[in-house]
């Protein structure tokens, strides 16, 4: 049993519920035990740091230091912009200077030691790809999935320190090993549009709609991503964007967390399919039975 | 294309920038491997090597008043494939952050979208993504181009109707507060 502190982050509680869901049942299942940072506050997301550094990383930072009062020093999240709060935040707070003017605004202080990984990296580095393969029930033969990982997922490197920067694989020697296709998906680490679909919908429409008509490129019956913003510009705005673009997208977009829990055999309830906008049933029907019923 | 005078560099624009960032800006020789992997420089007015450019012959006011700015999705494209590692989109958040200190906002409804955001988690601890969106729409006077999409989100129950109170939400108030008061936030 490989033990962590878990910080959801507030989409989790909202529109990538499923993410979260789906997150637990498969650490659950593979004998990761999330403890979830009690009364756990917003990380200030892309928004804050647009604003002012010290700001953002006293937001990231009461969150780490209900870790060091956990007496942890170890944090997953699925969510990569979380992450890279997280991890800028302890990073920046290395320097004395910077971490006095991040605790001036904290009630309880930080000292900033505290690791963030996402949860694809605790994953990849702590389980065992052999226990995982033992345990696939389901095995996802059949579907064609585009493996598509956003922009900070492991992007600057020097911070991130997790997977290839240009072409990572984590999500790709997953899905290989549930048995799916991978197809070679060309912009995996473009980005989608962030958060700019409410102020400038236009930018969001373009960019997710490049990497929808890549998907469609080379052959995919679905993607997977591992970013609630990536998700959510991908499925719930592909009807908008098949309306701005003229298109007839139809590429259902799920998390690597959903397909993974699918091929451990886990619980539908708790995977959350009906959650996606984009009707995931043509891609998951792609799948084949196994050949005899157990 | 505006034309810019060498001679009329602002040469203190120069060193905060680079306090600011803790980058040498003078290291960029212009190779533009930044702007070839911005996914945004189809919406920019400056491209993002313009506006290092621009930083280098210190024109502070072209580049407090571009848009690029604000439009910056911090992808770290550009820092990750500089190859003199300039940490080019910390560059482009620290020109945001002199921007706004300097009461910019050329574009107007992204400064809307992060107000609101924010005004979302100081007033409950968590982002409150319903009561955000109602926010914006207040504050913008726009009508809300998500309208289509909320009902596919309510119904699939990922549009919480109430916030998630947390109850260290005072705590989260009080970093503001103290933002807000404090004179040594850089
Ligand atoms: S990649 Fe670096 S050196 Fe090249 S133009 Fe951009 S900032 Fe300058
Ligand atoms: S971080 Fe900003 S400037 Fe740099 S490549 Fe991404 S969008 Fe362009």
């Amino acid at each position: 049993m490989f033990k962590i502190a878990y910080y959801p982050g507030c989409s989790g509680q909202g529109t990538s519920l499923e993410y979260d869901m789906s997150t637990r049942a498969v650490c659950k299942a593979l004998d990761v035990e999330l403890v979830e940072i009690p009364d756990w506050s917003c990380c200030g997301s892309s928004p804050a740091h647009t604003v002012n550094h010290v700001l953002s990383a006293a937001l990231s930072a009461r969150n780490l230091a209900q870790v060091e009062v956990m007496g942890m020093d170890k944090v997953t999240t699925p969510c990569p912009s979380c992450l890279t709060n997280l991890r800028t935040a302890a990073h920046k707070m290395e320097s004395p200077e910077f971490r006095g003017k991040v605790n001036a605004l904290l009630d309880v202080p930080c000292n900033g030691n505290v690791d963030a990984q996402s949860v694809l990296q605790v994953l990849a580095e702590n389980v065992d790809p052999e226990l995982i393969k033992s345990k696939v029930v389901r095995p996802l033969t059949g579907i064609k999935i585009a493996c598509y990982y956003g922009c900070i997922m492991n992007r600057p490197p020097e911070l991130m320190r997790f997977d290839h920067h240009e072409n990572p694989m984590a999500m790709d020697n997953l899905m290989i090993a549930l048995g799916a296709e991978v197809v070679p998906f060309p912009l995996k680490v473009e980005c989608c549009g962030a958060s700019y679909g409410i102020p400038r919908g236009d930018i969001v429409m373009r960019l997710s709609g490049k990497l929808l008509d890549a998907g469609r490129d080379v052959g995919a019956d679905a993607f997977v991503t591992a970013c609630p913003l990536c998700q959510m510009n991908l499925d719930l705005r592909q009807g908008q964007i098949n309306r701005a673009l003229h298109e007839k997208f139809r590429i259902p977009v799920f998390y690597y967390t959903q397909l993974l829990g699918y091929a451990l055999g886990l619980d539908r309830a708790v995977l959350g399919f009906e959650k996606l906008c984009v009707d995931p049933r043509l891609a998951l029907g792609k799948i084949k039975q196994p050949a005899q019923a157990r | 294309m505006q034309i810019f005078d060498l001679t009329t560099a602002d040469l203190e624009f120069v060193a905060e920038v680079e306090a600011r960032s803790h980058q040498k800006i003078s290291n960029c020789y212009q190779c533009g491997n930044c702007t070839a992997g911005c996914p945004y420089t189809f919406a920019y007015d400056y491209s993002v090597s313009q506006i290092m450019r621009l930083i280098q012959i210190g024109q502070k006011e072209a580049v407090l008043k571009s848009r690029s700015l604000w439009l910056c999705g911090s992808c770290q494209s550009c820092t990750t494939r500089c190859p003199n590692k300039i940490d080019v989109a910390l560059i482009m958040d620290v020109c945001r952050h002199m921007a706004r200190e300097a009461g910019y906002a050329t574009e107007r409804s992204v400064k809307i979208f992060v107000d609101s955001f924010l005004a979302s988690v100081e007033r409950h601890g968590r982002a409150y993504e319903l009561g955000l969106m109602t926010a914006y729409m207040t504050r913008s006077g726009r009508v809300f181009t998500d309208v289509d999409l909320a009902p596919q989100a309510l119904m699939r129950g990922k549009l919480p109707f109430k916030p998630h109170e947390i109850q260290g939400r005072e705590q989260v108030a009080r970093i503001f507060e103290r933002f807000r008061k404090g004179g040594d936030n850089v």
